[in-house]
């Protein structure tokens, strides 16, 4: 379907895909199988601009928008839904700097990021503080011109591998939800260890790691917007980036569709290509609608974003769970579709079922983005 | 540094297909693109010009929709595109094509170096890059796999042979043919291809270039393709089966017989 792209759009849809099936297709299940992190990949992003394509030209970037990175992270993701989040992840822990940080931070951090040249990662779970992530635990002691922060965040992407953390930590307790504040920490800062790499079911490719900070100190020019800010900034950072995780999902479930059809096209069986059976053609049908409508939506919700509309998070919240919700589906039959050779590792689709659950789970579970979407709407008939 | 690489524009087929009439290539349908060859030459020049400093030209002779791979090559960081066209150059054989890329390049002025991608992958000669550097009277190496060494007055370079490879060393300007070993190609930037869409290219005539009007074109050519003809597919070979001394055995008797 023709989504009117613009010129620019179409050249970075175009040059996206064009790196995922030159570059990222062929090392897709040797990063999955080794659980390593995809550096060489990563600068073949950053080496085309793709990193800044979301970032003002002021500070190194190309101007465009969220719909701008939805497009990549899409077309990354169709070839590996690990190694897009390399990209995806560095999206996310930028945001707060990009929606809420000084000329200054911006000045000193996103032009890097822009090159492609640091990544970012996102710091806001805990052990104890995932759906709830009100009740964090790591706090932040202002002390003179610094802040010390003590705690560890867990489940971590881009950990390690990252040199930019934006991180939310308590400052005072009293206040509750308004005592979180958002700091900027470098990788390298004093206090600052990683955790074991986990290995987990799907996105292999991606680093996954705790974050401990152990006394750590961080100036307090890299307090993002004011004290008490942090739950804010980390909830219009989630509603910022959620379309992102809905064109990850869009992706893998395009990825896992485009297999599904090459297999039933080949494969014989009672001496027909089984696309030629009305069974199989009524599910291609179905994941090709889906995927359609789950695309549809989540460039419109990345439009809305990008056109500067205040209270987005009912729209994100539909995009993401929407998308994640398809992206298993259409996984799941991508599998069923190719039978035992789709539950085999040798072949590429039971890696897209993997790796489609992870979106169904992160920046909030579907579970928590009904919560939102439905109080939005009640909200919504009470102004009435 | 100063850096020339030339470019072709060809099908984006290796199964060209030929005319059978015509004997000349059938382009209609079949999307262009850069030589792939000349994608290596390209992306070294860029390197070069990365290392050392400098500018990198790119050069081709081909009808005005070549100015698109001009474009593709600005994309890739080179900073200039010259197109040097017009009906004049119709039917050029490699001699009169490399006559008149070497007539473009004495307009440049100074140079250091000029790559080419070490054959088209439609007429598949080799022989432009080489006719350049003669029409110019400099030295060349082709087939070149490596730059080991490189300043503004001399180089060092590897060229690949069937066995190994021999190092050249060579006084500059020269020009060098490349093969794929030398690197690999980088992706196009986004900002390279929006300056790529922006960019002039210049485009030259024959005038233009004070070329002789008598060694242009298909007047200019001294070669004549007289046919071309798809050579007939090689037969499947025989396979022998059986314990590995039978086989061995069956195998002598074989050559014997069709006395090797």
């Amino acid at each position: 379907m023709d989504y009117l792209l613009t010129e620019q759009q179409t050249m970075i849809r175009d040059l996206a895909r064009r790196i995922a099936v030159e570059k990222i297709k062929p090392v897709a299940a040797h990063y999955d199988e080794t659980e390593e992190f995809a550096w060489p990949i990563m600068k073949v992003l950053a080496e085309s601009d793709l990193f800044g394509i979301y970032l003002p030209e002021a500070y190194g970037g190309l101007g465009g928008g969220i719909m701008d990175m939805c497009l990549v992270t899409e077309e990354l993701s169709r070839a590996c839904g690990g190694i897009a989040l390399g990209y995806a992840g560095t999206a996310l822990g930028t945001l707060p700097i990009l929606l809420h940080g000084s000329d200054e931070q911006k000045k000193r951090f996103l032009p890097d990021v822009a090159r492609g040249k640091r990544l970012a990662a996102f710091c806001l779970t805990e052990a104890e503080a995932g759906s709830d992530a009100g009740s964090i635990k790591t706090t932040a002691r202002k002390e003179g011109d610094k802040y010390v922060l003590n705690g560890t965040k867990q489940w971590i992407t881009n950990a390690g591998e990252a040199d930019i953390y934006t991180v939310v930590a308590i400052t005072d307790k009293a206040r509750g939800a308004r005592g979180a504040s958002a700091f900027i920490v470098e990788k390298g800062a004093k206090g600052m260890e990683f955790g074991k790499k986990e290995k987990k079911m799907g996105i292999r490719a991606s680093a996954t790691r705790e974050v401990i900070f152990t006394d750590c100190e961080v100036p307090a020019a890299n307090l993002l917007a004011r004290e008490g800010m942090g739950f804010i900034v980390a909830l219009k950072t989630l509603d910022t980036s959620r379309p992102g995780v809905a064109a990850q999902a869009v992706g893998i479930a395009q990825g896992a569709l485009d297999h599904a059809l090459d297999y039933a096209r080949t494969r014989v069986q009672f001496g027909a290509p089984i696309s030629s059976f009305q069974a199989i053609q009524h599910m291609l049908a179905d994941m090709g609608t889906q995927i359609e409508a789950a695309r549809a939506l989540t460039y419109s919700v990345a439009r809305l974003v990008d056109s500067g509309a205040k209270g987005i998070s009912k729209e994100s919240a539909m995009a993401k769970l929407f998308a994640s919700d398809v992206a298993m589906k259409v996984a799941v039959d991508a599998v069923q579709i190719m039978g035992g050779y789709g539950y085999m590792r040798d072949y590429p689709v039971e890696k897209y079922m993997r790796d489609a659950k992870i979106t169904q789970i992160y920046e909030g579970t579907n579970q928590i983005q009904r919560n939102v979407v439905a109080a939005n709407m009640i909200k919504e008939t009470l102004k009435k | 540094m100063n850096i020339i690489v030339c470019i072709k524009q060809v099908p984006n087929t290796t199964d060209v297909r030929i005319d059978p009439v015509t004997n000349t290539l059938i382009r209609d349908g079949v999307e262009s693109v850069i030589n792939p060859f000349d994608a290596y030459a390209i992306e070294e020049a860029v390197r070069l010009k990365e290392r050392l400093g400098g500018k990198v030209t790119v050069l081709t002779m081909g009808p005005p929709q070549a100015e698109n791979a001009l474009r593709q090559a600005i994309g890739l960081g080179c900073d200039e595109g010259v197109l040097v066209s017009d009906r004049k150059f119709a039917g050029a054989d490699t001699w009169a094509t490399s006559y008149t890329l070497a007539c473009a390049i004495e307009k440049f002025g100074e140079f250091n170096v000029i790559l080419c991608g070490k054959q088209a992958s439609d007429g598949d000669t080799a022989q432009v890059g080489p006719g350049i550097s003669a029409h110019l009277d400099i030295p060349q190496v082709t087939y070149v796999r490596k730059i080991e060494e490189i300043d503004e007055k001399r180089a060092k370079v590897e060229r690949m042979t069937e066995e190994g490879y021999d190092v050249v060393e060579t006084p500059l300007p020269c020009l060098f043919t490349v093969v794929k070993e030398i690197n690999t190609p980088r992706m196009p930037s986004l900002k390279g291809m929006m300056r790529a869409k922006s960019a002039k290219i210049a485009k030259w005539t024959a005038a233009d270039i004070d070329a002789e009007p008598a060694l242009l074109g298909l007047d200019g050519s001294p070669t004549r393709v007289v046919k071309v003809f798809t050579p007939e597919p090689r037969k499947g070979g025989e396979l022998l089966s059986g314990t590995a001394e039978e086989v061995a055995g069956e195998l002598a008797d074989l050559l014997k017989e069709a006395v090797i």
